[in-house]
């Protein structure tokens, strides 16, 4: 199927999560979804048959100014087609629910989201930093980030 | 050495003023091959204590296995065989600090690697040496400016011996380096602080 295809025949089983179809001038066409129902959206990807999401490939983080986006990039090995999707949370409260009970995979790579742009998961299984070390102050992918001017005494000049 | 009319010809001359000078150690190696070549007895090495010291510590370097980028792996290039690090005494990597001499910072030091790095130089018997290799090691390199995790040299955590510029450099300017460390323990004096009361103002024995 093609993202297209795919996108109508979400937009029937969940009108009101899904959103637009969104073809940027650079990089993959994506759907826009609701947060509160990304959940229940990427469960029936992987299960319905037809489509058959079987493999998450990444998840990646935008910082857009006032709202922070997480981006996932989905495969199928059966159907061999692919589809991306886009959840935007405030920047003053980045809350999604965490979908590593559905890919597994999910888990480390939410973890690098979570450590970069503070995007916080909810239901992961164990949300802490994965680069940075633990006692680390901020998200540094964040535009709006300052580094600190030492580290455990290390100057930062 | 060439011959000079200044210089030594009797082997006695030589070792005088070998032992008169223990710093030079490639002088005195020289003159002592020289005594050899000439037939002189050879079951009898008599050496200035400190230039045999200096001789021992220049010729085993052992290093610490340490890789932490792409730095590593022109390190490995000059460990193997085509250009052969053993050729100095200082191919036995050490799989431990507390066996190692040199410790050989090859690739980038983040602050999550800062005070391991800094424990495991603490845990390095003296008389240890660093050689700092690579733009990232020197001075943060390409993450310098725009970088958040990458400390701008690790002169800031641990006192350096040697520089290496490069990104990464080549195994020549390793080897290079490696013998220019030879050179600056052959100028060692272990003994300076015990010995000379007058030597306080002297650069501290490594």
């Amino acid at each position: 199927m093609t993202p297209a295809e795919i996108h109508s025949r979400l937009k029937e089983k969940f009108p009101s999560a899904v959103g637009e179809w969104q073809e940027p001038k650079a990089g993959d066409p994506c759907i826009l979804l609701e947060p509160q129902e990304l959940h229940e959206v990427c469960l029936f990807l992987k299960s319905e048959p037809g489509l058959e999401f079987d493999y998450l490939k990444l998840i990646t983080g935008v910082d857009r100014g006032d709202k922070l986006s997480s981006v996932y990039h989905l495969y199928s090995y059966k159907h061999q087609h692919a589809l991306v999707l886009r959840a935007d949370v405030e920047r003053a409260e980045p809350k999604l629910p965490s979908v590593a009970d559905i890919w597994p995979a999910a888990d480390w790579l939410e973890r690098e989201c979570f450590d970069m742009l503070g995007i916080v998961y909810q239901g992961h299984p164990d949300l802490r930093r994965i680069l940075l070390p633990l006692d680390w102050e901020g998200y540094p992918l964040r535009k709006d980030y300052k580094q600190p001017q030492s580290y455990h005494g290390i100057k930062n000049e | 050495m060439e011959q000079s009319a200044k210089g030594p010809t009797t082997p006695q001359q030589m070792l005088r003023e070998a032992i008169a000078d223990p710093q030079d150690l490639r002088r005195y190696l020289h003159y002592l091959a020289t005594i050899r070549a000439e037939g002189l007895s050879t079951s009898v090495i008599i050496a200035p204590l400190e230039a045999a010291i200096n001789w021992a510590r220049a010729s085993s370097i052992w290093p610490l296995t340490f890789g932490l980028a792409c730095c590593a792996i022109e390190m490995m290039a000059t460990g193997a065989d085509k250009f052969d690090l053993d050729r100095f005494g200082a191919g036995a990597f050490r799989p431990t600090p507390r066996q190692a001499d040199l410790m050989l910072v090859a690739g980038t030091v983040t602050y999550k690697m800062a005070p391991r790095l800094k424990r495991l130089y603490d845990q390095m018997p003296e008389p240890k040496f660093v050689m700092a290799m690579g733009a990232c090691t020197i001075g943060g390199g390409p993450y310098c400016k725009h970088g958040y995790h990458v400390v701008k040299g690790i002169d800031l955590l641990i006192p350096v011996d040697i520089y290496v510029p490069g990104c990464p450099p080549r195994p020549e300017a390793l080897l290079d380096a490696l013998l220019r460390l030879q050179d600056k323990i052959s100028k060692n004096q272990p003994f300076a602080e015990r010995f000379n009361k007058d030597t306080k103002n002297q650069k501290k024995p490594l």
